[in-house]
């Protein structure tokens, strides 16, 4: 199981646009990704509805998680997106 | 009624266009689906639902792609709602406990749609994106229509209720020959949007909703009726009248004035940078009112000084050398901002909004003065700043010692309280100039709340009560030598135009579209002619006899 804690850089936190782009990059994959904030519980990452209701702000710490063997590469995909100021994209 | 018979229906016209065409029915939002049991099996209810989702998002996913544009972010954000797997996971959820997919769905939506309703901002506003996919899933499961625009092949006129911002995001303008509602006044969504596109409209109108799809109509916004089945004399009529309108649009040009030479210089209500080339190709003379709460509704927070000071010098280099009135951040109401002010109001028009929230949080009223005042020393724009919704005289003061103090040399407020219109020989005497938002000053007088279609009948700023209002800031700004801008939707009303310059209005602020038909009618009358028209107005005992007066005195003149 792969996984990657980072903390939320987007000054406005995952919201909107930047949680659109991040979902959008799960969905593309079609990898399973799990995504949680300071260790709550766990919602799939491709899902724009789930990833907003857990209303991630700046500085909050998210973690993401995947079962599957070959998300490595995914996972650090997302862990830059999530530390760069997604606004500013 | 039998096809064939020539009826008219009334309401309130918005502009003076004329149009032709065959009626398109907004079809009603469907009903709540019954919280039956369901009489299949789980899995094939699942089934049922999954389909209807996985189509209504290739629907909603092709329509995005042909209509491109803003229009395709959205429709690809609502596919995006309708595949998602947490929502199907929950649809899942709710049919395994007996219910039918139409409900299943339609509370899974509804569950979500709550949520982000109770986050607000940005994330609420997207509510009712949610509501839209909701309905077209379950008339997928139906069978039915999906309820919203109707999307035809030819030009149609359409008629609905009302519309809701969301509906008209998603209209082809280019198809819409004219609008008509059942619901809402000169203020409303339908009418701010006509006048913004030009579009034929003609809101409130009682029976709108017994046209049938197909019958053909003559909308005509200046006489303010919808003649149904008209014979073919009316129908040539009204394409001779529409072509005669386009031809004295395209000849009034230059500065507003009216026939005397009496200047009136016609400015562009803008809500950013963008729209400063369009309004400058539609002839602004400078801008009434320039909205920045664009610069921070998308926000959490308020954006930096550098931020906002690279707007501003993007708005007046588009308008260097001419007038520029930037209103300061006007949230509340309409447009709460959470930062500004987090309380629920049980009346927010009546609650801490305005002048009172930048008050409330002077270090963004200062940082927005501060980035303005930065800009205007970079350009060469004659920049004037102005305070939203201020009441008292004591407000007055306070902002405009404000803005002279960070180095902003023209400071006034918006009369749109009627204690300001009422006081405004005072308000004056310290502010450098007043500019009139009829929209709220209209709801202030006539105690009906501008969002509320069920009071929108009072939603008029050609009553009475509320010209008299207008005319004691005239009289005042006259008195004062200080300039008064009209800067509400009635400033787009060509007729009622003449009438604001005639109770003392010196400038005209409007939404660029409105610009040419403005210029035309103010061309066609003096002074005199003006302030008799407002003689008229402010006798009439209500906005429909103050209209009409003017209306005959106009066209007899």
């Amino acid at each position: 199981m792969a996984e990657r804690t980072v903390e939320m850089a987007s000054k406005h936190g995952l919201h909107a646009r930047p949680a659109s782009l991040f979902t959008q990059a799960v969905a593309k994959s079609g990898l399973p990704v799990q995504i949680s904030k300071d260790g709550g519980a766990a919602v799939n990452a491709a899902s724009i509805l789930g990833v907003i209701s857990l209303g991630i702000e700046h500085g909050d710490t998210v973690s993401l998680t995947s079962e599957a063997p070959s998300a490595d590469a995914l996972l650090d995909e997302l862990v830059a997106l999530l530390g760069s100021d997604l606004d500013a994209a | 009624m039998g096809a064939e018979v020539t009826t008219q229906l009334h309401g309130t016209g918005i502009g003076r266009g004329v149009a032709v065409g065959p009626v398109l029915r907004m079809p009603d939002p469907l009903p709540e689906p019954d919280d039956t049991a369901s009489t299949l099996t789980p899995d094939a209810e699942k089934e049922r639902a999954r389909a209807s989702l996985a189509a209504t998002a290739a629907i909603i996913r092709h329509r995005g792609e042909r209509a491109g544009g803003s229009a395709k972010d959205v429709l690809e954000a609502q596919a995006f709602m309708a595949e998602d797997p947490t929502l199907i996971d929950d649809v899942g959820v709710r049919i395994d406990t007996g219910k039918t997919a139409e409900r299943a769905v339609f509370e899974a939506f509804a569950a979500f749609r709550d949520l982000l309703l109770s986050m607000g901002g940005y994330m609420g506003e997207r509510a009712t994106d949610l509501d839209d996919v909701s309905q077209r899933v379950v008339a997928h499961l139906r069978g039915v229509p999906a309820p919203g625009v109707p999307d035809p092949d030819h030009p149609f006129v359409l008629v609905a209720r009302d519309l809701a911002p969301a509906d008209t995001a998603l209209l082809d303008l280019d198809k819409v020959l004219a609008l008509v509602t059942s619901d809402g006044g000169p203020t409303s969504h339908t009418a701010i949007l006509a006048r913004e596109k030009s579009i034929v409209a003609i809101v409130g109108v009682a029976n709108a909703l017994a046209l049938s799809d197909g019958t053909e109509v003559i909308v005509d916004a200046a006489g303010s009726t919808v003649t149904v089945s008209p014979s073919a004399e009316e129908r040539s009529g009204a394409h001779e009248r529409a072509e005669q309108l386009k031809n004295a649009r395209n000849s009034a040009t230059g500065p507003g004035a009216l026939a005397d030479g009496t200047p009136v210089p016609l400015l562009a209500n803008l809500g950013s940078a963008d729209g400063a080339e369009d309004a400058i190709a539609k002839g602004a003379e400078g801008v009434g009112l320039f909205r920045t709460e664009f610069l921070f509704l998308d926000s959490t927070s308020a954006p930096t000084v550098e931020e906002q000071k690279a707007q501003y010098v993007r708005l007046l280099q588009a308008f260097s050398g001419k007038k520029v009135v930037v209103r300061a951040l006007d949230a509340g109401a309409d447009k709460p901002l959470s930062f500004l002010n987090d309380a629920a109001e049980e009346n927010p028009a009546l609650g801490l909004r305005g002048l009172r929230a930048l008050r409330a949080n002077e270090p963004i009223l200062r940082d927005q003065l501060a980035a303005l005042a930065a800009a205007d020393a970079e350009t060469d724009a004659e920049v004037w700043v102005m305070a939203p919704m201020v009441s008292t005289v004591e407000e007055t003061r306070y902002f405009t010692a404000l803005a002279r103090e960070v180095g902003l040399k023209t400071a006034g407020v918006m009369v749109e309280v009627p204690s300001s219109a009422l006081l405004a020989d005072r308000i004056l005497a310290d502010a450098d100039f007043a500019s009139i938002g009829t929209n709220d000053l209209t709801q202030y007088t006539l105690a009906a709340d501008r969002l509320l279609g069920s009071v929108a009948s009072f939603q008029d700023p050609w009553h009475p009560a509320v010209l008299k209002l207008v005319g004691e800031v005239g009289k005042a700004g006259q008195a004062l030598g200080k300039p008064v801008g009209i800067c509400g939707e009635a400033a787009a009303d060509p007729l009622l135009a003449v009438v604001l310059v005639g109770l003392g209005a010196t400038t005209l602020s409007m939404s660029p579209s409105a610009l040419a038909d403005v210029r035309a009618e103010l061309a066609r009358f003096t002074l005199d002619e003006a302030k008799h028209f407002a003689e008229l107005a402010l006798s009439a005992n209500s906005a429909v006899e103050a209209r009409g007066a003017v209306t005959t005195a106009a066209a007899a003149g």
